[in-house]
């Protein structure tokens, strides 16, 4: 493999972060330090963390879009969710973890945003690590200020007669948004309207798919 | 007499409502190191060393440079490392000589993550 990624992008259409044959950095070196010291104090092992990465890897957007999509199409599961959507979700299989999770139904007149001013708190266990963009300085100061000029810029522009809410995530407790089902997927089988969701309607800053470009 | 040294009451991290620019688009893939302060934060964490409170009053204690010039892996990994030897997992002697026995390893990161 060539040493120098810089002109090539990931299958997920990302850039390659500098592979292990970059120069050592100091922070590298404390993360190693720190892990050999914990598995030699018999805090965690290798394998553990090996595991623990391969759950966080394993946790993605699929997961919520399961979930809003049982919502479209099981009513009880939906009144459920809104009521408690960490029981739920865990009833599904997710691992939630100890976090209270919140679910936000978007609807004709009500529109859900999900933010962390303080930090980068996110639904992680539901839909994975958070988006780069969620943690910047821009999305956390702007979005609880000016959410309309924030959404426009991720391409979703509201009618005025629609109310934003913003929900501002704390360390204890997390918001998924369930956007609103697209109008043309009536009698659509949850698999196939799961396909819809993306993950930025999740978080509200995006609309799920629309059916005829899916 | 006095200068003009207003404190809005917020520190650095407070920042939702304040200016600033467009929100950036880029987006990376976590690498392997980050992947696994990330593991490290949950297990530790997990098992009561410290809690996300503490990891999130290092972060907080950083000065807003560190936010501009660190990678965000990057301050996690200070922060649960200062977390550690405050809960008295290690010390910092051992951390020291053990980040000096990981330098001598080689010059990469892979070279060095390899005892």
């Amino acid at each position: 493999m060539p040493h120098d990624h810089h002109d090539h992008l990931s299958p997920s259409g990302h850039p390659y972060r500098p592979d292990d044959d970059h120069p050592l950095t100091y922070w590298q070196q404390m993360e190693i330090a720190v892990r050999e010291l914990l598995i030699e104090k018999g805090v965690t092992t290798a394998q553990e963390i090996a595991a623990q990465i391969d759950t966080m890897d394993a946790r993605n957007p699929s997961h919520g879009a399961a979930v809003v999509a049982r919502a479209w199409t099981d009513p009880d599961f939906r009144d459920d969710l809104l009521q408690d959507a960490s029981a739920a979700t865990r009833e599904m299989g997710f691992d939630i973890g100890p976090m209270r999770l919140i679910a936000l139904e978007n609807t004709d007149t009500e529109h859900n945003v999900v933010v962390c001013t303080l930090c980068s708190c996110y639904p992680r266990n539901l839909l994975g690590l958070p988006p780069d963009w969620y943690k910047s300085r821009a999305y956390r100061a702007r979005t609880v200020k000016e959410p309309r000029k924030v959404l426009a810029e991720f391409g979703v522009t509201l009618p005025d007669t629609t109310t934003v809410r913003v929900h501002d995530s704390t360390a204890d407790m997390r918001y998924v948004v369930i956007p609103a089902r697209p109008a043309g997927t009536e009698g659509w089988h949850a698999d196939d309207l799961a396909t819809l969701v993306t993950r930025d309607s999740m978080i509200g800053t995006g609309l799920p798919k629309s059916p005829d470009i899916a | 007499m006095t200068k003009n040294t207003t404190f809005d009451g917020r520190r650095w991290h407070d920042m939702g409502g304040t200016a600033a620019g467009p929100v950036p688009t880029d987006q990376h893939d976590f690498s392997l190191w980050e992947k696994r302060v990330d593991a490290l934060m949950i297990i530790a964490s997990g098992k009561g060393h410290f809690t996300v409170d503490g990891l999130r009053r290092v972060l907080e204690d950083m000065s807003e440079d560190a936010f501009e010039t660190m990678t965000y892996y990057e301050r996690w990994i200070a922060s649960v490392n200062q977390n550690l030897i405050e809960a008295g997992v290690y010390t910092t002697a051992e951390l020291g000589q053990r980040m000096s026995d990981v330098a001598a390893r080689g010059t990469t990161y892979g070279e060095a993550a390899s005892e």
